[in-house]
């Protein structure tokens, strides 16, 4: 029993240590003084001047934006690109694969240089462009790892049945092999969009002067000194992620444990 | 089955566009000096003290982080897949939900928590202990990486154990195996794997970062990731960022070929 309670309390410590920042910056969005160093008291006025701060928002729309197009157009390329690399030759396969690590092994500043390097010889204007370009290249590894595993288990037969009952091969694909894969494509596109949501460095490099995700307005605040209104915003999301989240998560669950009783 | 490999093209002309020509310009510059002759001066630039020490401070600090991360995470992992969670998406959820909060306002979050007469400090002197002066030191790095790059290495390990039968366990013990013996004959080898990637995943981008010691550094401490970003950024002197990232590289593929060996299936993916 002991042991059970040093676990438990282990645990609650790695998540206090996690989440202590995040608590902090939700209490500092209620902070009345402009500084983060001193509790001026409880206000709610950072919340309504968000509605007020067009370059806030319009941080926020930009982040969004690249987040969707980025992860939903690496999703579309990565499934496809799935479907090819299956079918490639062992050695082809590897070789794909391992080009397809690169972005997720390297270090996020090498490949926000190298496309940088690109974007400036080829005479690209950055802005929110290239911004895209960038994030769904280091999106689409993410993809192709989550939906391979379950290409891998796929029957082939069923698809060929399906194949030899009529279906054309369009019909056949979204009536047995893309349901079969929904939830890796899931994952991958949610791994994405987190990932993409988060990015700091690789946007960094390329992104052009006026345009900014949320990320990069940060940075920039940093020397100045964050806006508390920018606490309040990710306060926002982040509790409507949270709420989403144990929505999503408990509709299954209960399911499952009744079919347990 | 051709029409099948048609299927990839889209997706090869991206990678060989936005992957292989980006990196091999990274290595043309990093080659060349600024009238596109060949040179190895901007390799060789790393010897100099102000960028070996630069170097030297990133290798010490991220290899820290990595084992502190290491240590943390494993018993984390133990307990976790202990518990008996019936949804392994919840735990994997509960390490990625903070990556939905920006990872600067995270970072910076710790100043806050750390400062002279942060929370931290309040709440140690409340409770008469002596006060952690960190913020701006090495030190602080090192939270900054620990804090960042754990779930990466939670992850991987708690994918590596739940994948362990429950049997192959029972089979030790009936056998006469003490609970020190299961987990170094049978638990620790098995999640080598999953250990491998973690270290990867955390060890990568601790040496790389620019921003965690910038923010959590002062302006005190310069690591090499900091002294390649000002090279493109303030200096716009590519040739030499390009050759510093090139020595950047080598660790990271060092890095990818030990992944490599230890773990061929790519079992241990974050995934």
């Amino acid at each position: 029993m002991i042991t059970n309670a040093a676990k438990k309390f282990y645990v609650f410590l790695i998540f206090i240590f996690l989440y202590a920042p995040i608590g902090t910056l939700i209490v500092l969005s209620f902070n009345a003084s402009k500084t983060r160093a001193k509790w001026g008291g409880f206000t709610i006025k950072w919340y309504l001047k968000l509605f007020e701060n067009e370059a806030i928002l319009q941080a926020l729309f930009n982040t969004m934006l690249i987040a969707l197009i980025a992860s939903v157009v690496a999703t579309i390329i990565g499934t496809i690109a799935c479907i090819a690399i299956m079918n490639l030759k062992k050695r082809t396969r590897t070789l794909i694969i391992g080009i397809t690590n690169i972005p997720m092994l390297n270090a996020d500043i090498v490949t926000g240089i190298s496309l940088m390097l690109l974007f400036i010889s080829l005479g690209f204007k950055f802005g929110l462009g290239t911004i895209l370009l960038s994030h769904i290249t280091f999106c689409i590894p993410y993809v192709i790892l989550s939906v391979m595993p379950r290409m891998k288990q796929l029957n082939p037969n069923t698809y060929e049945a399906a194949l030899d009952l009529g279906a054309g091969p369009v019909y056949g694909f979204f009536k047995v092999v893309f349901p079969e894969l929904l939830p890796g494509i899931l994952s991958g596109f949610l791994m994405a969009f987190t990932m993409s949501l988060d990015d700091f460095i690789i946007t960094h490099f390329t992104k052009g002067a006026g345009v900014d995700t949320l990320s990069t307005k940060i940075y920039t605040e940093v020397k100045k000194g964050i806006k508390p209104e920018m606490y309040a915003l990710s306060t926002l999301i982040f509790l409507t992620v949270l709420i989403l989240l144990l929505l999503v998560n408990r509709n299954p669950g209960d399911k499952k444990s009744e079919v347990k009783r | 089955m051709n029409k099948k490999k048609m299927l990839g093209i889209p997706y090869y002309f991206w990678a060989a566009m936005f992957i292989v020509i980006p990196l091999g310009m990274v290595f043309y510059y990093g080659l060349t000096d600024k009238t596109g002759a060949f040179t190895l001066e901007n390799i060789t630039a790393i010897a100099s003290p102000e960028h070996s020490k630069a170097l030297f401070l990133a290798l010490l600090l991220s290899f820290i982080a990595t084992i502190i991360c290491l240590l943390l995470a494993y018993p984390l992992a133990m307990i976790l897949c202990g518990m008996n969670v019936n949804q392994h998406s919840f735990i994997v959820l509960l390490f990625i939900l903070p990556m939905w909060m920006n990872f600067l306002l995270r970072t910076l979050a710790w100043q806050t928590l750390l400062e002279k007469t942060g929370v931290i400090n309040s709440v140690l002197t409340f409770l008469k202990l002596p006060t952690l002066n960190i913020i701006n030191t090495p030190y602080a790095i090192i939270l900054g990486m620990v804090y960042n790059f754990l779930p990466f290495m939670v992850l991987p390990i708690y994918n590596s154990l739940s994948k362990i039968d429950g049997n192959v366990i029972n089979a030790a013990k009936d056998l006469g195996a003490n609970n020190v013996q299961v987990f170094t004959k049978i638990t620790l080898p098995l999640t080598v794997p999953g250990i491998i990637s973690g270290i990867t995943m955390v060890f990568i981008p601790a040496l790389t970062t620019f921003v965690i010691s910038k923010l959590l550094g002062g302006s005190k401490v310069l690591l090499i990731g900091n002294v390649v970003e000002e090279e493109f950024t303030q200096a716009s002197n590519w040739h030499l960022g390009s050759g510093l990232s090139i020595v950047l590289m080598i660790f990271i593929i060092i890095n990818m070929v030990l992944s490599a060996i230890f773990d061929k299936d790519g079992e241990g993916s974050v995934l």
